[in-house]
């Protein structure tokens, strides 16, 4: 029977919101209420209830043990200054015990709560989130209070240099980051030129072995560096100078019959008899271009698959790519070496926008 | 019997000792009786959040634990330690502290795993909550800007492991670096300044370690501590939402009190999260450092991808059309970066605007306390949908080459399928979501007027043959009945008589949630029903 | 002064012009020649005729059709003249050759043909004319610097491989192979030939030395397991990602059921 009294709406007696285009259904099925207790086996028999009893004590006992199992593995696999022998083993043990140590007490605590505990859902009443009338009035008159005895609305001079006070003061913060790094005319330069200069010799990376010209057979690649790069690592350490140059420096170095090279103009004698060399930097952002497809001549950078051709001068073919990579102009030594004619003709790597 | 009660005794004395001396120092009396038996709903989907907040704990001790040996320093050095094919070989000393903490610290490589693994947890529990709390609704009045802090969070944890996978300066989060570089150098105007500010100079430098290891350990976890505060606080003020059900109301929330039985269960909740964590960082490997190798920018490794929740981006970086950059009066225009960002930004605002728009198209000002079933609301569950689809598949972008491995497939025909189904699977997850829920609606209602079918097949006297239906009690009736509707409004006149443009659109979005919808049952048509039945 | 006069003798003899034709012929013909040619390691493997006479018969059963009556080549199959007994090994012996010629790159199968047999095909390529060999045994042993040849590894080959060997993807389908339990001898072969689209290593590039200490690093990292427990393939950041998603949020997704579950 639908009963013709209108249904109370929620927040009864509290502020009535808009409900905009909410459907109110003027015959809306009434909410029959919380429903009736279930109970449970462990409320009903003692039986059960000591069973669970007995099983949450369990595995509080098991979370016991697993602790001090963990600490036992912890000193019974020491770790070894000559082999790598125990890592695992106490990696595996030490927290294997930690875990189970973990989840014993989880799932005990979590099953005394399902089991044991009182499972009869209970009601909270809520109430609306904004105040009450008299609190909100009580709110306004305070904030006009404050605002009389301050003068702060009436004082429009006080409050306006306030402004530019508040708004100036945080400024300095920003421009004490200003010695992070350098600026201007130095970060353009660098950007612009490399290590490479004319008579620079290739080398095999990351030793830094000089190449020649007859080592490289049809179908090879070296992965290359300036020789004189050793000036930045003369102990071979990675240091930051030797990293920032080799960033900007390293190259790939291929042969192939030089029918199949198709140099453009003004180009035609940066190869040596079907050697060519390209900076290995990507264009896109910057990940080496390391991957050569000896028989497509397809140079591909594994991390956004931006795809080069090199019998096209290394134009890009595919992948988020746009710009071809630089060319490094090369030709050879007195003794067969192979070096570099000049720096590059334009900044290698990615793209900037003073570029 | 005489030991028990002295031994009760002593114990009630101390416990009553330590509330007194508490209580007239702090106050706990009143705490505990404002708190003590406050009422939370339970459903497991409510224990999201809670997974993404103890995968933080776990993040904050495990973290806490490495850093008495990380070393954020750049400087090289020649590893001496145990790993054999690293053996005098130069390298940063980050990377020869994180070496040292794997293979010479007890339980360094364990509690790195864990950190780690509870990092990919937590935005991953915090992203899967999101996702409940959108297609719930449980952002409408008064929690939204409680979502605008989550999604804080969100973009909050996704700073936070990144910032953390890239300090052990091994070469694969170090091409990571390289990435981001590179995406920083093709910001118009400020680009290069930008990324000669954060590097120190030229990439790598020889600062970036220590600069993301100030973000990583203090100022981004502070920021995170302080947004899960107010996170937190909130949820105490406005209570927690809860599922339609019998007694469920607006004002009112039904379960059970904090104290004993959720103390036990999110307690023991936590327990259980971090044992899961302890579990797999035991067993199974994760950033295994060693096998990369000390950042070097020449070498690169086949599937190179950043942690998963950065993987979105990634993805959006590869499925960039080719030659996109264009020189623009002298000044390089690097559209193939510049769009992915902007895309991603673009979607970011979208989902932290949504609950916004949403109530600026309903104009529903009232509280919402109780949830929605996603099928209750057809097109916002559409969106959502079409909204993961999206960012889905920018995160299967990441992965093409691996994809094109595994699966014997051309790499450039899975990009190419890519492009096409980032414009096109989110049309189609909308219009299929959408009429989904729009049938399960219909679904339900016929469930309530005519009960479930039995597959229990009688014959009547008269010779006609019917399935028997079982009708469903009030209560499991009313959760399918209680859900809140809306009518699409046409665009009315203001004050003025004039019918504004937003006034259109408002009356277009509304329509275009609101037209096809399934009203509840409601009383008439339940007792019609139900008579129609005696009938038989 | 014996001296003077005998080199003007040399100059003057009849045999001069000759001389001179030769060491024309010799420059201008080992200058192509290297230019083409792999410098190799130098190994003591030696065929014998028989060997060959068996190789020539085999050849001309099983890879005639498709590489030429006298492996010179067809629009099926390149010439496999100049490609020396390491090439044919790494083929056959990976079972890449006889191969079947769909998909974009050949794919390892069952290898089709006995030790003896690979030998013998070797055997009669090499004698075809001079190329890259199958590498002396002191080469393969696996106790080279692993830290050199990681450091190698890395910077020459993990681009494709992945840094521990479990394969990438290349262009248009086709892949570079997993390397976990390849062969000492065929991961040289491979770098000394350069099979398919992998590019040539030849001995100057990655002197025996080098290739010794990348197989000694590869074998290391085979036979010396994550000391973090399950690798999940080595295959990073996507499959710890996939991981965490479906075993450790949905393990615990699971766990949330049972709690928020009445008990009975």
């Amino acid at each position: 029977m639908s009963k013709s009294k209108e249904v109370a709406k929620p927040f009864d007696g509290e502020h009535d919101y808009d409900g905009g285009l909410a459907v109110i259904d003027k015959n809306p099925v009434q909410d029959p209420g919380m429903e009736p207790h279930r109970v449970r086996m462990t409320d009903k028999s003692p039986a059960h209830e000591k069973a669970a009893a007995r099983q949450v004590t369990a595995l509080f006992v098991f979370s016991m043990i697993s602790s001090f199992l963990a600490i036992v593995a912890y000193f019974a696999f020491p770790l070894s200054h000559l082999s790598l022998g125990n890592v695992r083993a106490n990696t595996l043990f030490l927290g294997l015990g930690i875990a189970f140590g973990m989840l014993a007490i989880g799932i005990g605590a979590v099953h005394w709560a399902k089991t044991l505990m009182p499972d009869a859902e209970v009601s909270e009443a809520r109430h609306q989130t904004r105040g009450s009338e008299e609190v909100r009035a009580r709110a306004i008159e305070i904030i006009n209070l404050a605002n009389q005895e301050s003068g702060f609305s009436r004082r429009k001079l006080i409050r306006r240099t306030l402004y530019g006070a508040l708004a100036l003061f945080p400024i300095p913060g920003i421009v004490l980051f200003a010695d992070l790094g350098p600026l201007g005319e130095e970060v353009d330069a660098k950007l612009r030129h490399t290590a490479w200069k004319k008579g620079s010799r290739l080398a095999k990376d990351p030793y830094g072995t000089p190449i020649k010209a007859s080592d490289v057979t049809v179908g090879s690649v070296f992965h290359v560096i300036p020789e004189d790069l050793k000036e930045y690592n003369p102990d071979g350490s990675l240091n930051a100078e030797y990293l920032n140059e080799k960033a900007k420096a390293a190259v790939l170095l291929v042969r192939v019959d030089p029918i199949d090279l198709n140099p453009s103009k003004g180009r035609e004698n940066w190869a040596y008899d079907g050697i060519v060399a390209y900076s290995k930097i990507c264009t896109h952002v910057g990940c080496p271009v390391a991957l050569y497809e000896q028989h497509t001549h397809h140079l591909l950078c594994p991390c956004h698959q931006s795809t080069f051709d090199l019998s096209n001068e290394c134009a890009v073919v595919f992948g988020p790519a746009s710009r071809a990579l630089p060319q490094l102009p090369i030709t050879v030594d007195a003794e067969g070496y192979l070096v570099a004619q000049s720096d590059f003709n334009e900044p290698v790597g990615p793209s900037f926008w003073e570029r | 019997m005489s030991n028990t009660a002295s031994a009760n005794n002593k114990k009630g004395g101390f416990l009553a000792g330590t509330a007194n001396y508490l209580d007239e120092r702090v106050g706990v009396a009143g705490i505990l009786k404002e708190f003590g038996r406050k009422v939370f709903p339970d459903h497991w989907s409510f224990m999201l959040g809670e997974v993404a907040l103890y995968s933080f704990l776990v993040l904050l001790l495990s973290g806490t634990f490495l850093t008495f040996w990380f070393q954020p320093a750049m400087t090289p050095v020649i590893y001496d330690g145990v790993y054999g094919p690293l053996k005098g070989a130069s390298m940063s000393v980050a990377y020869a502290s994180t070496l040292d903490i794997s293979f010479e610290v007890r339980g360094g490589l364990l509690f790195r795993q864990v950190h780690h693994w509870s990092a990919l947890l937590f935005v991953a529990a915090a992203g899967l909550h999101m996702l409940r709390v959108f297609f719930t609704g449980a952002f409408r009045k008064p929690r939204e800007i409680n979502w605008v802090v989550g999604f804080a969070l969100f973009v909050l944890g996704m700073a936070g492991g990144f910032t953390g996978y890239s300090l052990p300066d091994d070469l694969l989060s170090g091409n990571g670096l390289r990435i981001i570089d590179g995406m920083i150098k093709g910001v118009p105007f400020i680009g290069t300044s930008i990324s000669s500010l954060l590097f120190g100079g030229e990439f790598p430098g020889e600062s970036i370690v220590a600069r993301l290891y100030s973000l990583h350990i203090m100022i981004v976890p502070a920021l995170i501590l302080v947004f899960v505060a107010i996170h937190l606080f909130m949820v105490v003020i406005h209570k927690h939402t809860h599922y339609s059900g019998p007694g469920k109301r607006d004002d009112n929330v039904v379960g059970y009190p904090l104290m004993p039985v959720y103390v036990a269960k999110a307690g023991g909740f936590f327990f259980i999260v971090f044992g899961v964590i302890a579990l797999v960082a035991a067993t199974v490997t994760i950033n295994p450092v060693w096998n990369y190798g000390g950042y070097d920018p020449s070498p690169v490794s086949a599937g190179t991808q950043p942690d998963w929740y950065i993987g979105w981006l990634d993805g959006a970086l590869r499925l960039a059309p080719t030659h996109l950059e264009f020189i623009v009066g002298g000044y390089t225009l690097s559209l193939n970066i510049l769009i992915p960002l902007v895309v991603g930004v673009l979607f970011l605002v979208i989902v932290a605007a949504y609950p916004f728009l949403e109530a600026w198209v309903t104009g529903d000002k009232r509280e919402h306390h109780v949830l929605d079933r996603p099928r209750n609301a057809p097109t916002r569950t559409a969106i959502g949908a079409a909204g993961v689809t999206f960012y889905a598949v920018l995160w299967a972008g990441a992965a093409t080459d691996l994809i094109a491995t595994n699966f014997k497939m051309s790499l450039n025909q899975v990009l190419l399928s890519m492009q096409i189904m980032l414009i096109v699977l989110p049309f189609v997850a909308y219009y299929v979501t959408k009429r989904t829920c729009l049938s399960l609606q219909r679904k339900d209602r016929e469930i309530v007027l005519h009960g479930r079918e039995t597959g229990r097949i009688i014959r009547m006297p008269h010779g006609e043959y019917i399935e028997v239906h079982e009708p469903l009690d009030e209560y499991e009736a009313w959760k399918l009945i209680d859900f809140k509707d809306y009518a699409p409004t046409l665009a009315r006149p203001n004050a003025k008589g004039k019918i504004t443009i937003r006034a259109r659109i408002r009356s277009g979005l509304s329509k275009f949630y609101f037209e096809d919808r399934v009203a509840p049952v409601n009383a008439i048509e339940l007792k019609a029903a139900q008579d129609h039945k005696e009938l038989h | 002064m014996a001296n003077k006069s005998n080199k003007k003798n040399v100059r003057r003899s009849p045999f001069a012009a000759v001389l001179v034709i030769l060491a024309g012929l010799l420059i201008s013909g080992g200058g192509y020649a290297a230019a083409n040619a792999v410098v190799n390691a130098n190994t003591n493997v030696e065929y014998t005729a028989a060997q060959q006479e068996e190789g020539k018969r085999l050849f001309a059963a099983n890879c005639a059709s498709c590489h030429g009556k006298n492996a010179e080549g067809t629009k099926a199959a390149p010439s496999l003249i100049g490609v020396g007994s390491a090439s044919v090994d790494f083929q056959v012996g990976t079972g890449r050759m006889p191969g079947q010629a769909s998909g974009p790159q050949l794919i390892k199968k069952e290898v089709q043909f006995t030790e003896a047999q690979t030998e013998a095909l070797a055997a009669y390529v090499a004698s075809l004319a001079p190329g890259p060999s199958v590498p002396d045994e002191k080469w393969l042993a696996t106790n080279g610097d692993t830290t050199r040849g990681g450091e190698l590894f890395r910077i020459n080959c993990a681009m494709c491989h992945n840094a521990v060997g479990a394969g990438g993807a290349l262009t248009e389908g086709k892949f570079a192979a997993e390397l976990k339990g390849v062969d000492p001898k065929h991961i040289y072969e491979a770098m000394l030939t350069g099979p398919q689209n992998m590019p040539v290593f030849n001995d100057n590039n990655l002197t025996p030395q080098d290739k010794q200490d990348i197989i000694s690093y590869l074998k290391y990292v085979e036979n010396n397991p994550s000391a973090g427990g399950e690798e999940l393939a080595n295959l990073g950041p996507v499959a710890e990602g996939l991981f965490a998603w479906i075993f450790m949020l949905g393990g615990i997704v699971v766990i949330t059921i049972w709690l928020g579950a009445k008990s009975n």
